[in-house]
């Protein structure tokens, strides 16, 4: 149904469509309007067979998920940024006891410095625990993930992650076709556990594994992920047929097929690019976009062939990877080996600030001209930074970076306004 | 009061000259429903049948603390997830804001200005401002005063949603009218819906002096 609504609230209504028996939450924005929501309709009755758990911390959040899964109730839970850290033994757990959890991440810088707003942080801390990893790029695609999402994780017994970009996509409110009850039943089938707990046939899950054993169970982990390649292609192949719109997959292109600049990137900052790449076609340059849908498992081949034939490929990330630089990138990298592009790695939108139309262009056009360095952050203020430096370099006791800078631009410590 | 809607979103739209693409930037304070106003804009247009986005800034989101909004009306799919940094049109909620905050910022003569206070531009302080603007762009309204007459609370936002209705046209007011019903119930929307029309009507009034004094001069 064809709805004006919250992007919080779009989710929140496609996941009890899901008709999950357990759903269990802390609160932590920008995910909260979500679980809210499924409360609401947990305590209204419009969710019914739903056991809604408020528990006491994230940990807590996904050790019942974890619980609820293994008695094979189909599960859920939402997070975002600290909580989601807070969480991470349970988070590598659930993975590697290939439980189908579906979470959402409402993707949230990480501290300190303290920070509620935006970037990929969160979902990139956790790339390697083994959950399936899916990025919406606008709300009706977080809206139908998430219904994939619960048939992706429970066919493959693997956890999946959907991950909506905080406030840009959980507090915009745009227009959503809201699955019903009746599409989201046809699509996805009750939930047929491949191992529960039982009381009238015990079983043991979460053995310990030693030596002799550890490396081929980890493998079975890696080969799931690889099985899941082709499911995340056919599943949204499935959806695109019973719902008639295209959502999920593996990646999406965009005018990438002439371009001899490519960006790639995830999540809501696509439709931004795709804008930016239309005012730089209509003058001529030869531009698109890759947008990477699933992140994990990172479809290795279908980046390949999406990059191949460009010159130049610029990656715009929403994390750093302190000490190194970019992730995505380095993904990307491993996709291209062997093939001589003039690659680039773009730090941008962390922490909430925002990605502009215009410094899109002018990113891309250094891009073709090859005037960006190897590692570019988007609208960076170096004169802070070289003031920083200079502070520090002038005194052993120069204080905290956070303040200090604070202090430089005059914020307030509440941010932008 | 109650408006009958007689005709569907879309004869409404096409029975009005509407920009192909519209951007609204809500200024307010925290408490005072700057983010609803800017969602229940969104689906006034999304009632006439076009795309529309609406999403606030965050920061401290304490009661009285700056807090602002937008809204993308659009006839084809909004993409952009770019804060507004041009509007065409300026809706401020708190006039204790026009001097501690930048509210104009990318905003310039050609949009539409609407405020909320008991004052005139010029005891504003805005009189150089606003020199440039066409004066049919411009509008005040007592939109706090309007939602304690007929909600009983000093929540502006759906009185300055009327008062934009009548400004800009970008959206008719019974799509604004229709848009508090379906958001809220009861006493809360008709209040609303009544503090709306209101100052639908102070703007129509005021922009048909505005054109009258045009005529004689």
């Amino acid at each position: 149904m064809l709805r004006q609504i919250e992007g919080s609230k779009a989710v929140a209504a496609a996941v009890a469509a899901c008709r999950p028996q357990v759903v269990c939450a802390y609160p932590i924005t920008p995910q909260t309007h979500i679980v809210e929501a499924i409360g609401a309709m947990a305590k209204s009755g419009e969710l019914t067979g739903c056991r809604f758990i408020n528990v006491e911390s994230e940990f807590a959040a996904m050790s019942v998920a974890i619980g609820a899964s293994a008695t094979g109730a189909r599960a859920y839970t939402a997070t975002a940024s600290q909580g989601l850290l807070f969480m991470i033994e349970a988070v590598y757990n659930a993975a590697g006891l290939g439980l189908p959890v579906v979470m959402t991440l409402a993707n949230r810088a990480i501290g300190a410095p303290i920070n509620i707003w935006n970037d990929h942080s969160d979902a990139m801390a956790v790339r390697d625990s083994g959950w399936v990893q899916l990025f919406a790029e606008s709300n009706q695609e977080a809206t139908d993930l998430h219904v994939q999402a619960f048939r992706l994780a429970e066919e493959l017994s693997l956890p999946v992650m959907v991950c909506m970009d905080g406030y840009v996509l959980t507090h915009c409110t745009e227009r959503v076709d809201v699955p019903t009850q009746q599409q989201v039943d046809a699509f996805l089938p009750p939930y047929q556990p491949r191992q529960a707990l039982d009381p009238a046939d015990p079983v043991t899950i979460g053995a310990m594994v030693g030596p002799e054993a550890f490396t081929e169970v980890r493998y079975l982990a890696h080969a799931k992920q690889l099985q899941a390649l082709a499911r995340i292609r056919d599943v949204a192949d499935e959806f695109g047929e019973a719902f008639g719109r295209r959502s999920g997959g593996l990646l999406r292109t965009y005018r990438a097929e002439d371009a001899e600049v490519v960006v790639v990137a995830l999540g809501s900052i696509l439709g931004t690019i795709k804008d930016a790449v239309d005012e730089l076609r209509d003058r001529g340059a030869r531009v698109g976009v890759v947008g990477i849908t699933s992140f994990r498992p990172f479809p290795l081949d279908a980046v390949r062939d999406a990059l191949s034939h460009a010159e130049r490929v610029v990656v715009l990330e929403k994390a750093l990877a302190v000490g190194v630089g970019g992730i995505v990138s380095a993904n990307v990298r491993m996709a291209l080996a062997g093939i001589q592009l003039h690659g680039y790695t773009v730090i941008a939108g962390l922490g909430g600030r925002p990605i502009t139309k215009a410094s899109l262009r002018g990113l891309l056009a250094d891009a073709a001209a090859d005037r960006l360095e190897p590692l570019t952050f988007l609208d960076m203020d170096w004169d802070v930074v070289n003031r920083e430096l200079e502070r520090m370099g002038a005194s052993r006791e120069s204080g905290p970076h956070a303040e200090n800078i604070l202090r430089d631009v005059r914020s307030v410590a509440a941010g932008p306004v | 009061m109650s408006v009958r809607v007689e005709v569907s979103g879309l004869e409404r739209a096409a029975a009005r000259t509407v920009p192909a693409r519209f951007q609204v930037r809500f200024h307010g304070r925290g408490g005072q429903g700057v983010v609803t106003a800017a969602e229940l804009l969104s689906v006034a247009a999304f009632i006439e049948g076009r795309f529309a986005q609406a999403f606030p800034t965050f920061g401290s989101e304490r009661a009285g603390a700056p807090v602002a909004a937008f809204c993308r009306i659009s006839d084809t799919e909004i993409r952009t997830r770019a804060p507004v940094a041009a509007p065409d049109a300026l809706v401020v909620q708190d006039a204790t804001l026009l001097h501690q905050v930048d509210l104009f910022s990318g905003f310039g003569p050609g949009g539409y200005l609407l405020i909320n206070t008991e004052q005139s531009f010029d005891d504003l302080g805005l009189g150089e401002l606003v020199a440039g603007f066409s004066r049919d762009h411009l509008a005040t309204v007592a939109a706090t005063r309007l939602a304690q007459e007929h909600l009983g609370r000093p929540v502006p936002n759906a009185a300055l949603l009327g008062g934009l209705a009548a400004l800009s046209a970008v959206v008719s007011l019974e799509s604004v009218l229709t848009a508090i019903r379906e958001r809220f119930s009861g006493r809360v929307a008709e209040g609303n819906a009544a503090a709306a029309a209101a100052a639908y009507r102070v703007v129509t009034d005021e922009q048909e002096e505005v054109a009258a004094h045009a005529a004689s001069d």
